[in-house]
């Protein structure tokens, strides 16, 4: 018989080692980024940075591609680590794609006008 | 030339909104005239004529039947006052001055004016229906009227003596008699009680009726003008009154400036006027979005929703601290983020 109140319980088990991931103390390091770039004219670019490690960059950029219909590449960051870059305003899709593959809206952080 | 007209509005505004606040505490205070707390007090007094209608109904009938004119002569003043407002009631006149002598050398004005008003609602319909009734059980209520007044006043007591802390006993008076006026309780004609949503819809129509400032002020939002955004050229958007908006936010225009390219992904440069020019093409309602989300994410409070907040640089880290609820976070710092190769490499001396 075990009494569950006498059980020691650690509150930040399931946070992980807030120290342990690359980046530095204070950055909202959980968030995936969507952002947006202006290029010439009325062309835009969408980057995606923040996936995290279980994800296969290389293979969601190929399903992105395949599901937007654009072209897009994999860029090796020194500070953001793999980004995916996409070409034309890819946001929402993006979005709703991630959400519909299981991740919580709430980590995905849109940016942009 | 057009920042002025933008300008003054929100000016405008912020000075109606320190009017608002100091007006309410400074009036109870300093202004006997000042409507608002009179009626206040007012109805508080009125809270306590519902209980004590009855009772003063027997004082009525104490009031008939023993020392009419003693108090005719001690109450003379008060007569006048009755007189304005309900003249054909005699019986109660003399009754509420009956009713008064416990209380009387106690507090004053108050207590009178307290005892008009239980006149007016319960000694009119009690009096003119139960007039017999009354008067049968006046032995028993006699001693039992005297030993209820001790109660009441006590209350009465107290209540002057919160009151007079903030204003003056005679604009009460004044106030009450202009609510009075009203008349138009629906519980005036009959016998019956009043109803807590009866007197919950007097006491707001007093309020307002008092002071028309609260019902504009309650309908107050958070405005901020517009963003004028023009186009420099071919790729470059002014946006012209970012001091202003900033202004209005009471945020840095450096930290609004860096939130906004770190959001746009782009950069830019404030001009010698104070205008922020901004590289490549923006409209004004993306211009807009972005502020949006910076008032969000850094001006309102995300407690309260209040927009009177401030924000300090400690260590590095930035936090919020609400002005109107006092809560206190960090907000997140302003992260620029990957941005990917635009334009000509050759240009870029980096890369």
């Amino acid at each position: 018989m075990s009494v569950q109140n006498l059980n020691t319980f650690d509150p930040f088990a399931d946070e992980g080692d807030p120290l342990g991931a690359t980046q530095d103390v204070g950055s909202q390091q959980n968030y995936i980024h969507i952002r947006i770039q202006q290029r010439n004219g009325r062309k835009t670019l969408t980057t995606l940075q923040g996936l995290p490690k279980e994800y296969d960059a290389k293979k969601l950029l190929k399903a992105f591609k395949k599901e937007f219909a654009c072209n897009g590449t994999l860029v090796d960051d020194e500070e953001a680590g793999k980004v995916i870059q996409l070409q034309g305003d890819q946001r929402l899709k993006i979005s709703n794609f991630l959400v519909e593959e299981g991740i919580s809206k709430a980590t995905i952080k849109v940016h942009g006008f | 030339m057009s920042e002025e007209p933008l300008f003054d509005p929100s000016l405008k505004k912020r000075k109606k909104k320190t009017v608002a606040f100091s007006e309410d505490p400074l009036g109870a205070e300093a202004d006997p005239t000042t409507p608002a707390p009179a009626t206040i007090d007012d109805t508080t007094t009125n809270g306590e004529a519902v209980d004590m209608g009855p009772k003063t109904a027997h004082e009525l009938m104490k009031g008939n039947e023993g020392a009419e004119d003693d108090f005719k002569a001690m109450f003379g003043d008060l007569k006048k006052k009755k007189k304005k407002k309900d003249i054909p009631m005699d019986l109660p006149e003399d009754a509420s001055g009956t009713s008064t002598p416990v209380a009387a050398p106690a507090a004053g004005d108050d207590l009178d004016f307290s005892d008009l008003k239980k006149k007016k609602k319960g000694g009119k319909k009690k009096a003119a229906l139960d007039m017999e009734a009354f008067e049968k059980e006046l032995n028993q209520s006699k001693v039992k009227g005297d030993e209820e007044e001790e109660v009441p006043d006590g209350k009465h007591l107290e209540e002057v003596d919160e009151n007079e802390l903030g204003d003056d006993p005679f604009a009460r008076g004044e106030g009450g008699a202009a609510s009075l006026d009203v008349g138009s309780e629906p519980w005036l004609g009959s016998d019956r009680d009043y109803t807590y949503a009866e007197l919950l819809h007097r006491f707001y129509g007093q309020l307002h009726a008092a002071n028309p400032a609260l019902l504009t002020s309650t309908g107050k939002r958070y405005t901020i003008a517009p963003p004028q955004v023009a186009r420099e050229g071919n790729k470059k958007t002014i946006f012209a009154n970012v001091s202003d908006i900033c202004k209005r936010m009471h945020r840095p225009p450096e930290h609004v400036i860096q939130f906004m390219f770190a959001e746009m992904g782009t950069t830019g440069s404030v001009d010698g006027s104070g205008r922020l020019v901004i590289k490549g093409r923006f409209q004004q309602k993306q211009i807009e979005h972005v502020l949006r989300r910076y008032i969000v994410e850094y001006v309102t409070c995300k407690t309260c929703k209040s927009p009177d907040t401030l924000l300090t640089k400690e260590n590095r880290i930035f936090f919020m601290s609400c002005e109107s609820c006092g809560s206190r976070r960090s907000v997140n710092p302003i992260k620029t983020g990957f941005q990917a190769q635009v334009g000509k490499r050759s240009k870029n001396k980096t890369g």
